[in-house]
């Protein structure tokens, strides 16, 4: 960043995710989130369903009929099941289309270069939501306004790592110094390509994406769609220049047509 | 199990939280009051007052009831004035804040000019402006929808602008049919065709470009929707070419026809938005192809 802090993220290395979900219940905690829902949905043992107003980390579990590797994982049976985790988070993108469209100034970047939404600002328009490429914001239906991940902000502030990060007992949760992490990243997957695993692969880790890289990234093993992330997201308002051009377009045109309904008109 | 195509079939974006009566409300109401204030100003220069005062007292009704609606929708209305904080060009909304705050005035004086007989100039100059504003408040909301990750809106956003503008054009020619008399209606009848034929044109070219996104636009309710509103804005602009130009009673009938075929349009659209926002595929297979495109584009072109 501009002063001299460098841009703070995550890696979260799901090869060694084990669904614990501390990292759910620590954010919940340390950032006073409300309760969001005691259901069973049935989808393995994912009881949260989804990134929300309530629900900044969310484990994701994937069973499937496929070997985890080469080498027997810790949750292969004789009949190649192997169970996918992943705990997902707000990816304080580089190019962030939250922050771009919201029209109270209300989200902004912060010195660590996360984003974050300013609860005594946000009007709850609700314009992030659907800006979202991630599906991470959502409207907190008795509050009226959006709430997300922060990056535990006040706890960065203060030299103290996220609650998410502290919490997981496998580090499968990294905080640091984004460039730092990138590059423990690389050499994480090269070791699992190593010994076997060919699925793993990183995700949001390359500034070239199309939302400029995410300052929370992933190590996953399989496509991002089976995990519920997007393929290939991007920004909206790559596109906004464009929008506008056809707008004032659009508008010169009904101009004109109109000046063409009364031109020449006999009545 | 869950599929591989998907998480458990669950969004992979989060659909937008707007009220459909308030939001899709707020496009219909927005293109109607936009292109009303053209049409009056229109009116008003080419000496045809009994069109152009119901086209500023649709303008005035229709962007009294926007702001209304938009406000109605804030999780927190009142901090509306939040809005004003900041001037935020990568913000389509707030763009239009700024735009809203500067049209309504100008619309409520140009009424109040005519209805009360007073500053005639004045009334007329805010009318010009509020013509000129008003074809930006007619079009902007086209940017407003597809500067989000909705796949339907997004992958829409080169033709949504005129699909919007047609339909504000139809719409305020509609209301000018059904309350001007036939002696001044006749630019309202031209612009009914015109609006009509371009909406129409529009939104045939973005289902092309939209693909497999445009199932989205043609199966359940949004696709009822839009078959109707359809239907209705070719039936409006047909009935304003013909019997429009005869009698009252032909008029108004295109008019309503008009109206409804308008705001069947966005509610129709605001519905398949949020359709291809529930659906991950609509999410999924477009960005899949980019990415198998791009991938195939570096190997013919390493380097």
């Amino acid at each position: 960043m501009s002063d001299g802090t460098p841009r703070m993220g995550f890696f979260t290395d799901t090869s060694v995710c084990i669904g614990c979900k501390a990292c759910e219940v620590a954010c919940k905690e340390w950032n006073d989130v409300p309760e969001d829902g005691l259901d069973w949905t049935g989808m393995s043992h994912d009881n949260s369903g989804g990134l929300g107003a309530d629900t900044w980390r969310h484990v994701a579990f994937v069973e499937q009929r496929k070997p985890l590797g080469e080498h027997a994982p810790n949750f292969q049976r004789e009949d190649d099941f192997r169970w996918l985790m992943a705990s997902d988070v707000c990816k304080h993108c580089t190019h962030a289309a939250c922050l771009d469209v919201c029209p109270t100034g209300a989200i902004f970047r912060t010195e660590f270069g996360t984003v974050v939404v300013q609860e005594d600002i946000c009007n709850g328009c609700g314009y992030c939501v659907p800006a979202c490429p991630y599906g991470v914001l959502d409207k907190r239906e008795d509050d009226g306004r959006i709430f997300k991940c922060t990056l535990c902000y006040d706890r960065l502030e203060v030299g103290q790592e996220p609650a998410c990060a502290k919490a997981c007992p496998t580090d499968s949760i990294q905080f640091g110094e984004l460039d730092e992490l990138r590059h423990r990243a690389a050499g994480r997957v090269e070791s699992l390509h190593e010994a076997g695993v060919v699925d793993a692969r990183l995700y949001g880790e390359d500034p070239g994406d199309g939302v400029g890289g995410d300052g929370a990234f992933f190590l996953l093993l399989d496509e991002p769609e089976v995990y519920g992330l997007p393929p290939d997201p991007i920004v909206t308002t790559r596109d906004l220049s464009r929008m506008w051009k056809h707008v004032g377009l659009a508008a010169g045109a009904l101009v004109t047509g109109v000046a063409a309904a009364f031109a020449g008109a006999r009545r | 199990m869950s599929d591989t195509g998907s998480y458990y079939g669950k969004p992979i974006i989060n659909p937008p939280v707007w009220a459909e009566r308030d939001i899709a409300g707020y496009l219909f109401t927005g293109g109607l009051a936009g292109a009303s204030s053209l049409l009056a100003a229109g009116a008003d220069v080419t000496g045809r007052p009994a069109l152009a005062r119901p086209a500023r007292v649709t303008a005035t009704g229709a962007i009294v009831v926007s702001l209304g609606a938009l406000i109605h929708d804030l999780g927190r209305p009142g901090r509306f004035l939040n809005m004003l904080r900041v001037f935020k060009p990568t913000s389509p909304m707030s763009m239009g804040v700024w735009v809203l705050a500067a049209y309504a005035p100008l619309t409520v004086t140009a009424l109040a000019s005519d209805a009360l007989d007073r500053a005639p100039r004045t009334g007329r100059a805010a009318g010009v402006a509020a013509a000129l504003l008003g074809a930006g408040v007619s079009t902007y909301t086209a940017a407003l929808i597809a500067d989000t990750a909705v796949p339907a809106w997004h992958d829409g956003h080169r033709e949504l602008p005129y699909v919007f503008a047609g339909s504000a054009a139809s719409a305020a020619a509609g209301a000018g049919l059904l309350a001007a008399p036939v002696t001044q209606s006749g630019p309202a009848a031209r612009l009914a065709v015109l609006g009509a034929v371009a909406e129409l044109a529009a939104e045939h070219a973005m289902e092309r470009r939209l693909g497999m996104v445009a199932g989205a636009l043609r199966g359940g309710t949004a696709g009822r929707r839009l078959k109707a509103a359809k239907a209705l804005t070719a039936t409006g602009a047909l009935g304003a070419a013909t019997i429009a130009r005869r009698g009252r009673a032909g008029a108004a009938l295109s008019g309503a026809a008009l109206l409804a075929g308008s705001a069947l349009t966005r509610f129709g659209l605001f519905e398949g938005g949020m359709a291809s926002a529930r659906d991950p595929r609509y999410t999924v297979e477009p960005q899949r192809a980019r990415r198998a495109d791009a991938a195939a584009r570096a190997r013919r072109d390493p380097g």
